[in-house]
């Protein structure tokens, strides 16, 4: 996140399923935002740092989600990845009246 | 940006020093293994109550391990599991880290540190630690105009270098690795790893020359070259080819080598630039005493930028010493400690050939006693060179048993048997186990993380009752791993008999402590029919795992057929939209084609869909059907609606496909009609969920046209009405015939017989475990004996089992275009990217 970060709407709450991913442009930016089981959303970049792959198809749990393409993972605390890949970028999302709102 | 390794969260800052401090400032220059290792020892003395202590590091991560780039490096370890001290350690400990800050020379009379960031830093006692860098041999084209390495060539010291070979690893194809060193042969070993065509270039006649003798440097070789990574010996390279990035390097003898990865691994020279800099006395290395003091007042210099007794070391081990001796002294612990050398001994695990050297590796004197074994074949070399009844050096290559027996008569000059053989070879008479008793408990036991027998002994004492318990608390074997054996060894004396095995090694997926049939019980038992059940349930703190979720859904389906409560979340994005996912996002989409029998009216179908949907390539697969490769995904369910057949679940962990040849119907050698029997096979066991793929072939003789032979499942016609059924066999990443289960006298029979084998599988096989790993496993007789002659009593309950499943069968195209499994199931997850990416044929 950068001093110029922008709240951005980028969709409906509903849009993003209980568990899954989906993917939205925040200002320009793709994000791939999550509702994880325990209802949190959290939302990082679309694209992964290491080939490019959707990070919105990947699976989640309460601490990262795993890219679908070589199973890199990446913490939704700082975007680090236990699996020694580069960093991804997360975002501060956060629902208000039903829209999907995304810092970016 | 790359990460740091052992970084700090964004936000906090180093602490500020109180300019009322009156301890004496003791200042760090290099923060590599040494260095970091002499702070510690420093700590541990208290020595932070009288010094304040300030670590320059010219790399910007926190205190990692060098020994364990090379697992780093062949994807064996993560970057998170080699910090050694990350920048927060430092912080808690009040030691002022200086990461990223390269120090440029001390001005030895005013006792102050100039750093290239213009700092000024004051200090009572200075410590220089700055290791080596690589050393790139002379080269014409080696470096660009401006003094840097031409792009492609790299170093192997750092983890920025070792990122910049996985990157390489991953686009490119091609590496030489200069230097036949153990680092060389670690880069070699791990690029191959990676994917990459290796060749090792080597300037001396035999490998790892520096320890080795010219036979056992053979059998290294031998070793290497099995690996499928070829060898250049004698052979010197003199050019560097290429112009924005290396094409190839250029030998001596004319001879030319492609690569566009050139590993520069031709040894290390010691960093004395800023000694040199600052007039204090260099030779090869920084000149110290026995005291690690330099020929200037109040600078030591310690690890492998200092040469003892005319000695410079390049082994962890001395440059731990050199910290704990100056340690000792410097915070006035033993004022007479005292370094006087070091003997060393390694131990290693090069190219996967366990490597353990001490000493001299050749006789010197007409007198020396000097005992070989080499067993060239078997990748054994062992030898032991004994003076007066003294153990003065030992080679083992490729058995290492004998290595901590051998450490201790050659650390302590105990003595030895009379009869020398038994130095080498264990001749049966009960005393294997004498060496790890004996092992005295500050030898060394792991190298790569500096781990006594008595820190494991410590361990075990303080409650770890299983060998990966005591990896963990210790990082003992965390390395290379060739002190595994021997660490397990002192386990198993030090907890006498009480040792655990590490429960986690036989759990099915990592994020639930249940090997798998106790984990089935479970679910049965508490009904648990969804994933997110499963770990509510049955996880440590109920906490999910995402690399866990796959394999328990696969198991849920298995237990529970059609009652299974699905979740999207639980299942991976292939089996979420039923394609397989392809390397730019979009997917391949194959339907299904029973036995690889189609018909002209499919074959439309599939040409009008490819060309309605500009699909990038169509391509028969290996197992009979045709693959639309490059379909969005948001266009799955309408490529799915016109082509109006079923999935070829070619993206499962599933039964996939069963191949055929043509049979009695049409070939002249047939002697059965495999056709339909395998269009018989695939419609019974469609879908069906299981460990891992299952690939199935009939052929309708033993030409073997369809390859049954090497199949999961593979059915051959003998004649006379009469199969054979194959499990087991595999042609991928390995090549396994299968072994033959029975032979049987009809297709009903076959039918029943393929069932029970793969319900067996199913309830057994690990997750990701194929068939041809599963079934040497449990063994080809138990097998037979439990599904032939129903030797456990399972039978009908395998029967039961697999008819669930092929009760719960539906086709999930078919399913999910009726009503999408959760909103937005297909739509784009890659929104400003322009798909297909693949090129188009």
């Amino acid at each position: 996140m950068t001093a110029t970060a922008q709240a951005h709407v980028v969709g409906r709450a509903e849009e993003v399923p209980l568990g899954e991913g989906r993917a939205f442009t925040a200002g320009g930016t793709p994000v791939a935002v999550f509702r994880l089981r325990d209802g949190t959303l959290r939302a990082v970049a679309a694209v992964c740092p290491h080939a490019g792959g959707p990070l919105a198809d990947g699976q989640s749990d309460a601490k990262v989600v795993v890219c679908p393409l070589h199973l890199n993972a990446y913490r939704w605390e700082d975007g680090s990845s236990p699996t020694g890949a580069p960093p991804v970028a997360v975002y501060p999302v956060r629902e208000e009246d039903g829209a999907l709102v995304v810092e970016a | 940006m790359t990460a740091i390794l052992g970084g700090r969260a964004a936000g906090q800052t180093s602490l500020a020093l109180d300019d009322d401090d009156t301890r004496a400032r003791l200042v760090v220059v290099g923060n590599g293994m040494a260095g970091a290792r002499f702070v510690e020892e420093v700590l541990e003395r208290d020595g932070g109550e009288h010094l304040r202590i300030t670590v320059f590091g010219d790399e910007p991560h926190g205190n990692y391990n060098r020994i364990m780039l090379s697992p780093v490096l062949a994807g064996e370890a993560d970057e998170a599991d080699i910090v050694l001290n990350s920048h927060d350690w430092y912080a808690d400990r009040d030691v002022d880290l200086r990461a990223g800050v390269r120090v440029e020379r001390v001005d030895t009379v005013a006792k102050v540190v100039h750093a290239a960031d213009g700092s000024a830093t004051p200090y009572d006692h200075l410590v220089l630690a700055t290791g080596s860098h690589s050393f790139i041999p002379p080269m014409t084209g080696v470096r660009a105009a401006d003094g840097a390495l031409l792009p492609g060539v790299v170093g192997f010291r750092t983890i920025d270098e070792t990122r910049e070979m996985l990157a390489a690893a991953r686009t490119h194809r091609k590496a030489v690795v200069l230097g036949g060193g153990l680092l060389g042969l670690e880069a070699a070993r791990a690029l191959q790893a990676q994917g990459m065509v290796v060749e090792l270039v080597h300037a001396a006649d035999w490998l790892m020359n520096a320890q080795l003798d010219a036979e056992a440097g053979a059998v290294v070789r031998r070793s290497v070259e099995e690996l499928g990574i070829a060898v250049h010996l004698g052979a010197l390279a003199t050019e560097v080819l290429g112009t924005d990035r290396v094409t190839g390097i250029v030998l001596k003898d004319g001879r030319q080598l492609d690569c566009d990865l050139l590993v520069v691994a031709a040894g290390v020279r010691p960093h004395t630039d800023v000694a040199v800099r600052s007039g204090i006395e260099v030779e090869r290395a920084v000149l110290v005493d026995d005291r690690m003091a330099t020929d200037v007042p109040d600078v030591y210099a310690i690890g492998e930028c200092a040469q003892h007794r005319g000695t410079v070391y390049g082994l962890v081990a001395p440059a731990w010493e050199h910290a704990t001796v100056l340690a000792d002294l410097l915070t006035g612990t033993d004022p007479d400690a005292a370094y006087t050398g070091s003997r060393t001994a390694t131990k290693l695990k090069v190219a996967g050939v366990d490597v353990a050297v001490m000493g001299v590796s050749t006789p010197e004197r007409d007198s020396d006693e000097f005992l070989v074994i080499s067993e060239p074949k078997r990748g054994v070399h062992l030898s032991v060179v004994v003076r007066d009844d003294r153990l003065i050096g030992a080679t083992l290559v490729g058995d290492t048993r004998k290595v901590a027996f051998l450490t201790q008569a050659f650390d302590r000059g105990t003595p030895l048997p009379a009869e020398r053989i038994k130095l080498l070879v264990d001749l049966s008479d009960g005393d294997a186990e004498v060496g790890v008793a004996e092992l005295p408990g500050d030898s060394q036991v792991c190298n790569c993380n500096g781990v006594s027998k008595d820190r494991i002994c410590g361990a075990v004492a303080d409650g770890c009752t299983s060998l990966q318990s005591v990896m963990d608390a210790t990082r003992a074997g965390k390395g290379c791993g060739s002190c595994k054996g021997l660490v397990q060894q002192i386990v198993e004396w030090a907890a006498d008999g009480e040792l655990t095995v590490e429960e986690s090694a036989s759990w099915y997926v990592p994020g639930i402590p249940m090997p798998k049939p106790e984990l089935v019980a479970a679910i049965r038992e508490h009904d648990l029919r969804s994933v997110s059940s499963v770990f509510a349930t049955l996880a440590r703190g109920g906490e999910e795992d995402a690399k866990s979720k796959m394999g328990l859904a696969s198991l849920l389906k298995m237990v529970w057929g059609s009652d299974y409560v699905p979740e999207p979340d639980a299942t991976f994005v292939n089996d979420r939209v039923h394609a397989n996912i392809q390397r730019d996002g979009t997917f391949s989409v194959v339907p299904q084609m029973k036995g690889g029998v189609t018909t002209p009216a499919q074959l439309r179908r599939i040409a009008d869909v490819a060309e309605k949907y500009e699909v990038p390539m169509v391509k028969v697969t290996g197992g009979q059907r045709i693959d639309l490769l490059g379909v969005r995904k948001e266009d799955l369910p309408k490529v799915w609606a016109d082509l109006g057949m079923p999935s070829g679940y070619a993206y499962g962990k599933s039964m996939r496909t069963v191949k055929t040849c043509v049979g009695s119907d049409f070939c002249r050698f047939g002697l059965d009609d495999s056709t339909q029997l395998g269009i018989d096979i695939e419609t019974r066991f469609q879908g069906v969920e299981s460990p891992a793929k299952i690939k199935m072939g009939v052929v309708g003789c033993p030409r073997n046209c369809a390859e049954a032979y090497v199949k999961d499942v593979g059915v051959v016609a003998t004649g006379k009405g009469r199969w054979e059924v194959y499990v087991g066999g595999a042609a991928g990443a390995s090549v396994r015939k299968g072994d033959l289960l029975a032979t049987v006298s009809t297709t009903e029979e076959v039918l029943t017989l393929i069932g029970r084998f793969i319900q067996l599988y199913r309830e057994n096989g690990n997750w990701l475990e194929r068939t041809y790993d599963f079934v040497p496993r449990w063994g080809l007789d138990r097998i037979k004996a439990v599904l032939l002659e129903d030797a456990e009593g399972i039978c009908a309950a395998l029967d039961e089992g697999i008819q669930r499943s092929i009760d719960a069968y539906t086709d999930p195209w078919a399913r999910d275009l009726a009503e999408p499994a959760s909103p937005g199931q297909f739509r784009t997850s890659l929104p400003l990217t322009v798909l297909p990416q693949v090129p188009v044929r």
